[in-house]
This record gives C-alpha cells, sequence and structure tokens, in this order.
C-alpha cells in the first residue's frame, strides 16, 4: 500500500495514544511533561501532514513552527512549576500531591 | 465629518479605560499618585463621551454605524468583533462614564488611607474598560465575553476587602450565583450561532425577519430568548437569583454606586434591550413576570431593613424589576429612559449614604443615626431630591420614568386584560415611597440616636459632595423633556430612543406589538410611532412600524390616570412614612408585632438564602455525605464478596484498589457503594485521575458523535 | 514498495517504538533518551513530508533544547546518589484499557472518513517560503510569539529561582 495521508495520521494518532498513558500512568511530572511533548508532536505531525495533503498551502507548517515555539515556552514554565513543586512538597510525584482535594 | 470618526471616538472611550487598568495595576506600588493618572484617564473618557453623544444625537440622530473585523474565519463562518454606535449606546456610554467619573473622584476622598488604595481605582479602570464593552459590542459573543469580565470585576470589588469573611464570601455567593444565571445566558447563545452561524446582532435579526427560526419553531424562539434574559436576571439580581446584591454590599459603598445600583445591574436591562426584536410573547410575558416579582419581593423586604445600604440594595431589585417588567409588558422606551434615570437618582443616594457612612465613620445602621441633617445638609439635599425622584415625585426625572412605565402596565393591561403587572406595578410604587422616606425620616431627621458618633459627623469634603449634587441635579425633570409631565415632549423619548424593528414572526407577537398593515402610521402623534430607519444594516428590511396604533392610542389613554393614580399612591406611601416615623402618629413596632408572620417574613428576606441553603446547598451536601458514608461502610464490604466481578470492576475504574470487608454485602448496598465511591472519587485531587476521566469522557463523545 | 514508503516505515517504527519506551520504561533517564529518539523519528517525519525546515527546527528545539531542560528537570528533582532514578507507575491496567479505546476510535474515525486528499509539489526547500510568510502575513503572530518567549523565559527563571 503506498504511503498516503493515512498513514501519517496513523503515526499521529499512536503519539498520542501513548502520550496520554504515559501522562496518566508515570507518577514523576517530569514523565507527564514527556507524554505532554509527545502529544505535541502528534498534533505537529498532523498540521504538517494537511499541509502536505490537504491543500492548505504553507498554513499548516507555519502553525507547527508556532507549537515548536509555544513547546519550548512551555518546557521551560512547566520546569520552572516541578522545581516549585519539589521545593513545596519534597516529592515531583504526581500521585502524592492531592492538596486540591480540600 | 463621517460616521467612522464616531467609530474612532468610540474606540478610544473603550480603550482608555483599559490604559489606565494596566499602567495603574502595574505601577500601583510604586508610585504612589498613580490613582490620579486613572483619574484623569477617566475624566478623559468622560469628556469625549460627551463629544460622542453630543455629536451621534445632533448629526446622526438616525443612524447606526457599525464597524467590524473578522476575528477567526472557519470556513465560510466569521467570528467578528466590532462595534456598534447607536443612540440607545451613546446615552448609555454617557450615563456609564459620567458614573463613572463621579464615583472615581469621591472615591479619592472615600477611600483616602485604604492600604490597597491604587488597586481599587485599578478594579474601578478594569470595570469601565468592560461595561464600555458590553455597550458598544455589535454582537452578542463579544457581549457575553464582557459581561463575564464585568462580573470579574464585581467580584474583585465586592471582595475588595477581603479580609474581612463577610466580603470575601459576598464576592463568591455573586460570582456563583451569576454562573447560574450566565449558563442560561451562553445556552441561549449557542442556540442563536448553531441556527443562523453568527453573532452579530443585526445579522441574527435579519434572518429571523426572514423567517428563519431556531429548529423551525416558535417555541424555540421563546425558549432561546428565555435563555439569553437568563443572564439578565442573573446579572440585574432578577428574582430568584436577587440573593447576591444585597450580599455584594459588603464592597466599598462607591463601588456599590457604581457597580451594583447603576451601571453593571443595569446591563441586563440593556441586553434585554439590545435583543428585544427577537422576544415573542411567549419569552416577553416570562419577562414580564419575572420582572414583578422582582419589583415586589424586595420592595417588601426593603420596608424591614436597618442597614441603610441594604434598604438601597433591595430598592436596586425593586427598581431593575421595573424595569425588565416594563419590557415585558412592551414598553421599551420607558425601560431604557428608566435605566437611565434611575442610573442618576440611585448613583446619588449610594453616594449619599456612603457620604453619610463616611460622616458616621463606617456606621450602616439607620437605628443609631437621625438628625443628621444638620450635620450634613447638602448630603440631606441631594439624598432628598434622588429620594423624591425613586418615590416618583412631580418634578424629578423618577416621575417622567416612572410613570411611562406604569402606564405601559396599565396600557398592557387595557389590551390583553392582564391586570396583575398594573397591580404589582401601582403596589410597587407605593410600597417604595414609603420605605424610601423611612430611610431618609430614621436617618436625618428626628433627635440623634448615636449621640457620639452624631457629634463627630461633619459634612464630607468637596470631592464628595459635588458627585453627589451633579447626580441630583441630573434627577430633575429638565434635562429630559420641558413639560415635568409629558416625557414625550423631551427630546430624550421623542427623538434619541426609538423603538426597535421587532422581527419575531407575526402570530408570536403580543396582538399589540403586530404591525397593522393596513395604515402606514409613520405621523401619528404618539408613543412608540417614530421609528426612523435605525440600522444601516439590512436589518430594517422588514416592517418599519414596530408597534401598533391600538397600542399608541393605549398608552396615551393610559397616561393620564396612570399618573393620577401614581401620585396618589406615592402621596399615600409618603404619608405613611412619616405617620410611622417622623410624628409617631403610628407606632411601627406594635403594627409589626400584630402582622408578625409577615414582619419576620420581610425582615429575613422572604428566607431565600435559607431556602437555598435548606435545598441546593443542602442537597448537595446532603448527597456527598450519603455518599461518603455508604463509601465509607461499603469500602470493607467487597474483597471478600465477588471477588471476581469486584476486580474487573476494581481494574476497569482503578478504584477498588485495597478496600476491606466490613460486614453489609448484599445487592443494592453494593450497588449503591459503588455509585458512591465513583461519585466521591471523583474528587481525588490527583491531576491524573481527571486526566483518565477527560479520555474516557473524549472517547464517549467520539461515539456519539461519530460520523462512520 | 518504494523507497519513500521503506524510509517511512523505517522512521515510524522508530517513532511509535521509541515513544512506546518512552512511556514504558521505569529509569527516567532511558526516558529521556528515548524520547531523543522520538524527536529525531518525528523529524525525519517532516522531512517526508517535505518540510524540510520544521524537521531542522524540530530536532534544534527539541533535541537541543527541550530534551536538555527535561533532563536538567531530571536530575535536580532527583537526589544524585539515587544511582537508580525510577519512578513508579499508577493505574496501568484502566489507562491501558482506556488509550487502547481512544486509540482505536480515532483510527475507526480516520479509516472511516473520506479524505479529500491533494498532493501538492514538494518544494525542494520550504525555508525561503516560510521566512517571508512569517516576517509579512504572520509578522504580527510571530512577534507576538517572541514576546511571549521571552516572558515565559523571565517567568520561569524567577519562578525556579524563588
Amino acid at each position: 500500500m503506498e504511503v498516503g495521508l493515512n498513514h501519517f495520521l496513523f503515526v499521529s494518532v499512536c503519539l498520542f495514544s501513548l502520550g496520554i498513558f504515559g501522562i496518566v500512568t508515570r507518577k514523576n511530572a517530569v514523565m507527564v511533561l514527556m507524554g505532554i511533548e509527545l502529544i505535541l508532536n502528534s498534533a505537529n505531525i498532523n498540521f504538517v501532514a494537511f499541509a502536505k495533503y490537504g491543500n492548505f498551502g504553507y498554513q499548516g507548517q507555519i502553525v507547527a513552527l508556532f507549537v515548536i515555539i509555544l513547546a519550548a515556552a512551555e518546557a521551560a514554565i512547566a520546569l520552572a512549576i516541578v522545581l516549585n513543586i519539589y521545593k513545596t512538597f519534597s516529592t515531583v510525584n504526581v500521585d502524592e500531591i492531592d492538596t486540591m482535594k480540600d | 465629518m463621517t460616521g467612522n470618526n464616531l467609530i474612532d471616538i468610540a474606540l478610544i472611550i473603550l480603550f482608555l479605560p483599559l490604559l489606565g487598568f494596566t499602567v495603574t495595576l502595574f505601577l500601583a506600588k510604586k508610585v504612589k499618585k498613580i490613582y490620579l493618572f486613572e483619574t484623569l484617564i477617566i475624566i478623559v473618557a468622560f469628556v469625549l463621551s460627551v463629544i460622542l453623544v453630543f455629536l451621534k444625537l445632533n448629526y446622526f440622530p438616525n443612524a447606526t454605524t457599525t464597524s467590524e473585523v473578522s476575528w477567526i474565519s472557519l470556513g465560510s463562518i466569521s467570528i467578528d468583533l466590532g462595534i456598534m454606535v447607536d443612540n440607545i449606546a451613546v446615552l448609555m456610554i454617557f450615563v456609564v462614564s459620567l458614573i463613572s467619573m463621579l464615583v472615581h473622584l469621591f472615591s479619592i476622598a472615600y477611600m483616602h488611607g485604604d492600604k490597597r488604595y491604587n488597586r481599587y481605582f485599578a478594579y474601578l479602570g478594569i470595570f469601565t474598560f468592560s461595561m464600555n464593552g458590553i455597550v458598544f459590542t455589535h454582537n452578542i459573543l463579544m457581549m457575553y465575553i464582557f459581561w463575564e469580565l464585568v462580573g470579574l470585576s464585581s467580584y474583585l470589588l465586592i471582595g475588595f476587602w477581603y479580609e474581612k469573611k463577610s466580603a470575601s464570601d459576598a464576592g463568591k455567593k455573586a460570582f456563583i450565583v451569576n454562573r447560574v444565571g450566565d449558563l442560561g445566558f451562553f445556552s441561549g447563545i449557542l442556540i442563536l450561532f448553531a441556527t443562523y452561524h453568527t453573532f452579530t446582532f443585526d445579522k441574527i435579526f435579519h434572518q429571523i425577519s426572514l423567517g428563519v427560526i431556531p429548529f423551525n419553531s416558535e417555541f424555540w424562539l421563546t425558549v432561546t430568548g428565555i435563555l439569553i434574559f437568563c443572564g439578565a436576571i442573573g446579572k440585574s439580581a432578577q428574582f430568584p437569583l436577587h440573593v447576591w446584591l444585597p450580599d455584594a454590599m459588603e464592597g466599598p459603598t462607591p463601588v456599590s454606586a457604581l457597580i451594583h445600583a447603576a451601571t453593571m445591574v443595569a446591563a441586563g436591562v440593556y441586553l434585554v434591550v439590545r435583543v428585544f426584536p427577537i422576544l415573542t410573547s411567549g419569552a416577553l410575558e416570562f419577562i414580564a413576570i419575572i420582572g414583578a416579582l422582582s419589583a415586589f419581593i424586595p420592595a417588601t423586604i426593603a420596608i424591614t431593613q436597618n442597614d441603610i445600604k441594604k434598604v438601597l440594595a433591595y430598592s436596586t431589585v425593586s427598581q431593575l424589576g421595573y424595569m425588565v417588567m416594563a419590557l415585558g409588558v412592551g414598553a421599551y422606551k420607558f425601560a431604557f429612559f428608566h435605566l437611565v434615570t434611575h442610573a442618576f437618582f440611585k448613583a446619588a443616594l449610594f453616594l449619599g449614604s456612603g457620604s453619610v457612612i463616611h460622616a458616621m465613620h463606617h456606621e450602616q445602621d439607620i437605628r443609631k443615626m437621625g438628625g443628621l441633617r444638620k450635620k450634613l445638609p447638602l448630603t440631606y439635599a441631594t439624598f432628598l431630591i434622588s429620594t423624591l425622584a425613586i418615590s416618583g415625585v412631580p418634578l424629578t426625572s423618577g416621575f417622567l420614568s416612572k410613570d411611562g412605565i406604569l402606564a405601559g402596565t396599565f396600557a398592557f393591561g387595557n389590551l390583553t386584560g392582564q391586570w396583575f403587572f398594573a397591580f404589582v406595578g401601582f403596589l410597587v410604587a407605593l410600597v417604595t415611597a414609603f420605605y424610601m422616606f423611612r430611610l431618609v425620616i430614621l436617618t436625618f431627621h428626628g433627635e440623634p440616636r448615636d449621640k457620639e458618633k452624631y457629634d463627630h459627623a461633619k459634612e464630607s469634603p468637596f470631592v464628595m459632595v459635588m458627585p453627589l449634587v451633579v447626580l441630583a441635579t441630573l434627577s430633575i425633570f429638565i434635562w429630559y423633556t420641558p413639560n415635568p409631565f409629558n416625557p414625550e415632549q423631551g427630546a430624550f423619548l421623542s427623538k434619541w430612543v426609538k423603538a426597535p424593528t421587532i422581527v419575531t414572526p407575526q402570530d408570536s407577537r403580543y396582538s399589540f406589538l403586530k404591525s397593522d398593515e393596513a395604515q402606514p402610521e409613520a405621523n401619528v402623534q404618539g408613543i412608540q410611532n417614530v421609528p426612523t430607519p435605525s440600522s444601516t444594516e439590512a436589518a430594517n428590511s422588514g416592517e418599519e412600524i414596530t408597534f401598533s396604533k391600538t397600542y399608541t392610542e393605549a398608552m396615551e389613554h393610559a397616561h393620564i390616570p396612570a399618573m393620577m393614580l401614581s401620585l396618589f399612591l406615592a402621596g399615600i406611601g409618603i404619608l405613611f412614612a412619616f405617620l410611622f416615623y417622623q410624628w409617631k402618629k403610628l407606632d411601627a413596632d406594635k403594627l409589626a408585632e400584630k402582622i408578625n408572620p409577615l414582619y419576620k417574613l420581610s425582615l429575613n428576606k422572604w428566607y431565600f438564602d435559607e431556602i437555598y441553603d435548606a435545598t441546593f446547598v443542602a442537597l448537595t451536601l446532603g448527597i456527598s455525605k450519603v455518599l461518603a458514608w455508604i463509601d465509607a461502610n461499603i469500602i470493607d464490604g467487597i474483597v471478600n464478596g465477588s471477588a471476581t466481578v469486584t476486580k474487573m470492576f476494581s481494574s476497569f475504574t482503578g478504584k477498588f484498589d485495597n478496600v476491606v470487608v466490613d460486614g453489609m454485602v448484599n445487592g443494592a448496598a453494593y450497588m449503591s457503594g459503588f455509585i458512591g465511591l465513583m461519585f466521591r472519587k471523583l474528587q481525588t485531587g490527583k491531576v491524573q485521575t481527571y486526566i483518565v476521566l477527560v479520555v474516557f469522557s473524549l472517547v464517549i463523545l467520539l461515539f456519539l458523535f461519530k460520523s462512520f | 514498495m518504494s523507497l519513500y514508503d521503506i524510509i517511512f516505515y523505517l522512521f515510524a517504527a522508530i517513532t511509535v517504538l521509541s515513544a512506546f519506551f518512552v512511556v514504558t520504561t521505569r529509569n527516567i533517564v532511558y526516558s529521556a533518551y528515548y524520547l531523543l529518539f522520538t524527536f529525531f523519528g518525528v523529524a525525519g517525519i517532516y522531512v517526508l513530508l517535505g518540510a524540510d525546515f520544521i524537521a531542522v527546527t524540530q530536532l534544534v528545539v527539541y533535541v537541543g533544547g527541550i530534551l536538555i531542560l527535561l533532563l536538567f528537570g531530571v536530575m535536580l528533582t532527583n537526589k544524585i546518589t539515587n544511582v537508580q532514578i525510577k519512578t513508579g507507575t499508577v493505574k496501568l491496567a484502566p489507562a491501558a484499557v482506556g488509550v487502547a479505546l481512544l486509540a482505536g476510535t480515532l483510527f475507526a474515525g480516520l479509516l472511516n472518513t473520506n479524505w479529500k486528499t491533494f498532493v501538492a509539489d514538494v518544494p525542494a526547500s520550504t525555508a525561503h517560503t516560510l521566512g517571508l510568510l512569517l516576517l509579512q502575513q504572520y509578522a504580527v503572530v510571530f512577534e507576538l510569539l517572541g514576546i511571549l518567549l521571552l516572558i515565559a523565559l523571565i517567568g520561569a527563571a524567577s519562578m525556579a529561582r524563588k
């Protein structure tokens, strides 16, 4: 079967699901962040794939570029938050941080 | 001089307060005097809005100028941002910026010495910005955005003294109660968007006038109208969501004047004014009933309250109910008229009460006041004028607008045979006159009841008295009409405010709102009869006459009797107030004892808070408690019994991991335990659990809307 | 099967497999290294899609920036003496079921959708066009993103410093 749009979307769905899986199952906050990065990458694959197959010109690629920029900003902020969490709770295991319940 | 200049000015007015807010907030701690900058900004905005009003009403009295940019375009759907300058908007912007400016000035003295002085001014700035946004918007989505923004600033200002628990609680209450209404509002917006693929008022009106209605059923058009009105119920504190407004008096008094009396709470009425053309008779009737209840219930509560601000708060709800009721019975112009006049005299009353509270060193209990007229002559004079206005005494603005509303209910009764609204209207007029004069007499007349505080009281400084004088002056008839007994002769009603073109299908209107095609009546003398094409957009492609001749005539006929009756009733109310509290001919306490149940009912605000506590709040708490109990007792009862099924469920939800038996293992309890666990465990506080739930819901949604 | 297809399957396998290891390996440092391969594979996929500039950006930003940040995050929040930097997992089974359901639904959805595809010509290089677009049509967004990034970095620095 010739590689087409569906193949790329397939990879994207795999990445997305694995990202969700990582976010949900891992205890460590840094691991959760890695899951988020996977999800962002899967979204980006979609953008670029549709840019090629969807007759949208370069818009998809531009958006993908913006997503990468945002991911960089997000990673910086998220790590700062993780460090703060570590200072406050002395752990980065998200399942032990449940003060939101109160 | 073109319409574009109007747009430019409007944009500047809109964004100036935002600039003030940003600068003030960021420099609040660095620059002590930054509040002067914010005040200056608001003064500039006010001057510009005077210019805008002048230009608009003089040069373009019949045109509506809109300007829009595309914000998001999705295929054929485009979501636009835009502003619209029409007569109603400029009048409203004048009211907002004037009162905002006066409140800024007043606050300079009133809030002096507060530790978050500058931040207070910043909040006033963001409020003014959001309110301007509501006024100028040309589409309902922006309206909703700014709607939430005023809600936010209201929340911030109610809880401004958040160290006080009652204040922070009141802020939360206002926020949550408003959410209930906004839920309806947003649903209404979504229905409109789903049907018309646009948020712009004009385009929606145009499509309705072409006969496109939601789900092809007039019933749903009515539902949409009612849902949108729900937003107004929340924001304008209408029954049954009025409970937040009296509590909101925990905020600083100038804020109460600006937000919770004159402008923000009037935004609900403004919203109904904006969407008036799409309201069917069913929706209007609903609105009228809500308005009537909101006019009556708080009025009866206000009689027995002893906190000066609470009395005013309840009277605000009551007067807003008046406006809403007026819209419901079709007295569109008078509703807006009353909105404007009420904004002025109620702001004067609140600022006056602020002046009194300031003089009495933050004493708000009127039982401890009395005799203050000698100490605070100017405050007394302005307060008295505003009280006369709210009671509907001739020569005041309130008389004109209130009389118009009463005539409207009268005409409505005449045309439809429903006299309920007229009855409520007149009854409330009586009660209003009574409790307002009770307030004046207890506060300013008689002997001082708290000698020490009385001795220390002195007239407030100029910046506080000046706003009072300005607002009291605006409560005189002369600004609105040359003839103090006929508001129709003034430019305000005859030239500036025009009834909109109703676009709903003919047979879903009130009979008197139907356009009688037989006679074009653009020149008939009287009330709602000058609907010149009010829009440059295509909205008026339908018929241009909104109110039928019968209605016009009925209004004219109702005018005189309504005036006489309302005068008579206001007189009675004032007379009784004097009999009870000034001359002590009648004893209020004895009367209260005689009708004790009624007195208690009123004193306890009809037990609304208690009822809500006992029902909604208690229900929520009760369910949680029951579930928690079941949960605690059943947790142990699971490992032994039917372990395999349990494990399946437990692995499936991840909740049943380490449960132990207790002894109540039976089928029914087991199921309820399972449900209880599920509900309770929803709140684990762990983000990951929430994500799992989101994933499951996403799967469910995908299945629901699957296209394969 | 053309060469293009083979390369695609190669990169797809690298991406998906390493992503799988990212979320299943217990050692965080290993996870981070697997993530490197995932990013690399995604970059390869971008190249196959004719987006060379994006692919390079992906390598520079993700591998050079974000991954390093993540590694720092790992190191700063674990005691270095703890040689085996491991992390436990929670709720494996329900998560696996949920994710499998989600993935299945999405697959079903995309397989059953009739995409109107239109294969654009793949230009030799997209950098020129993207550069023009970024500085003309999307100039404001581009500038705003620059400011956002600056704010984010300053914010992150000040938050982490406290």
